[in-house]
């Protein structure tokens, strides 16, 4: 299982406390990590990923093994201990605005 | 009328505030979806319970959500605004091409008719609909067709803020977008027209243009869809024939610029606006917040002070922020940047704030139950 800690408020949207655990076959990438969470969990779409060109929304950042990985190709392997559920692929949004 | 039902939208959340049809004594529940920008939360004229908000923030986009028992529990529903083919540029700031980009919606105006139909207005400027309760959205493109490429955002951004829809007419829409101006459908959103003429704006290139006007706001009376008002950027203008031609009525206000303008829910001629004392000055004249009416659908104006501050009062009236219940006397309510929301059970004579320190208030509507 592989384990997502998102930020509060997409915590409160998708009415969930703390992390989520998803089911992803083979080598997760960013891709197959948020495929599976927005289908579970069809009201984050369009929250972390622009509903048309599939881009990263500006005020946030993957992480993955405490490495910033928000500017890694969506299909590139995540590290094994994402994999495994070891370490979570984190969903940050910048600490900015009021 | 067993009461009222205030729909508050704020710069972090959303906030309910229900009375009995007395007015003085206030329940506030809220903040719901704490921390989003709310710019708009409005009941279905159809079914009272059925409630539609604008939920957005800059890190996570647009939400819509949508409540079908007045406002107790609430469910996301579809978010994504599609253009429809390819968008093209709009004018940016500087006059050069710019994409057309979604970023939030606006306003949102449920059917007179289906409470699963909604028109939500955006920023970038362009019209859409659901008519599956929210859960998916179309573009009504024949608007942007309309010299869309020519528009120009204003300084709060392209954002399409005001939809009416004729009770009269179920095929005449009207709709304003700062800063290309009014626009009206009457074959039900296929096709627009600009109803700028009579309309002056100094700060444009040709005043008398007929699009690039910053509309604040259009109201209207529903047993008279043909006479609209306007707040522009700067005047108080009035159409008497379904926005063809506008004339100023701005009359003996002490500043004509503003953003709200709302009519009185049983006097099709009595209208309000919050005077502000200018565009680069976004608080009212003399630091006293006063609601200007007039009796006589623009030209003569009264303040209406009592209960107000009438010193060291510096905040601003939001475009959206201003509306009327339909009590006997008619209640007129409008909430500031300051985070009051204030309350007149009689028509603007008297004014009590229901309460005082919720964030900025982007938006105000009012349900009569």
């Amino acid at each position: 299982m592989v384990r997502v800690i998102l930020p509060l408020h997409l915590r409160t949207l998708a009415q969930v406390d703390g992390e989520v655990e998803l089911a992803v076959e083979g080598a997760p990438t960013q891709r197959m990590i948020l495929d599976a969470l927005e289908s579970r969990f069809p009201m984050l779409r369009g929250t972390i990923r622009d509903h048309a060109t599939q881009q990263r929304r500006a005020f946030l950042r993957f992480f993955a093994c405490n490495e910033d990985v928000s500017h890694q190709s969506p299909d590139e392997p995540l590290p094994p201990a994402i994999a495994t559920g070891v370490e979570p692929f984190m969903v940050v949004g910048a600490i900015a605005g009021g | 009328m067993s009461g009222v039902r205030v729909l508050v939208g704020t710069r972090k959340g959303a906030f309910i505030l229900t009375s009995d049809g007395h007015r003085q004594k206030w329940q506030v529940t809220g903040p719901h979806f704490g921390g989003w920008e709310i710019y708009h939360i409005k009941g279905s004229p159809v079914d009272p319970n059925r409630i539609y908000a604008s939920q957005s923030s800059s890190w996570f986009g647009q939400v819509i959500q949508r409540s079908s028992d007045g406002g107790l529990t609430w469910e996301p529903v579809g978010n994504q605004f599609g253009y429809e083919g390819d968008p093209g540029t709009h004018q940016w700031y500087d006059g050069t091409p710019h994409p057309w980009e979604f970023k939030r919606v606006w306003h949102l105006e449920p059917s007179l008719t289906d409470a699963d139909e909604v028109y939500a207005g955006v920023e970038d400027a362009a019209i859409f609909r659901t008519r599956d309760g929210g859960q998916s959205w179309q573009e009504l493109r024949g608007l942007r067709a309309c010299q869309g490429p020519k528009w120009q955002p204003g300084a709060g951004g392209m954002c399409l803020h005001t939809i009416l829809l004729d009770p009269q007419n179920p095929l005449r829409i009207f709709i304003a977008i700062s800063a290309a101006g009014a626009f009206r459908t009457d074959d039900g959103g296929l096709t627009w027209r600009p109803i700028n003429q009579g309309l002056r704006s100094e700060y444009i290139p040709d005043p008398n243009a007929e699009i690039g006007h910053c509309v604040h706001r259009i109201a209207f009376h529903p047993s008279r869809p043909d006479v609209l008002f306007m707040q522009k950027h700067w005047d108080v203008m009035r159409s008497d024939n379904a926005g063809d031609l506008w004339r100023e009525v701005s009359g003996n206000l002490p500043s004509d610029f503003g953003f709200p303008i709302d009519v009185h829910a049983h006097e099709p001629e009595t209208i309000y606006v919050v005077p502000i004392k200018s565009d680069s000055e976004h608080y009212p004249p003399d630091g006293k917040l006063r609601v200007y009416r007039s009796r006589t659908g623009g030209g003569e104006w009264e303040p209406l002070t009592k209960g107000l501050p009438q010193q060291d009062c510096y905040v601003n009236v939001l475009r959206d922020a201003m509306a009327v219940d339909r009590c006997d006397p008619c209640g007129v309510y409008f909430g500031t940047t300051g985070g009051q929301v204030y309350a007149s059970p009689d028509g603007g004579d008297n004014w009590a704030p229901i309460v005082r320190d919720l964030p900025a208030v982007t938006s105000v509507e009012v349900q009569t139950l």
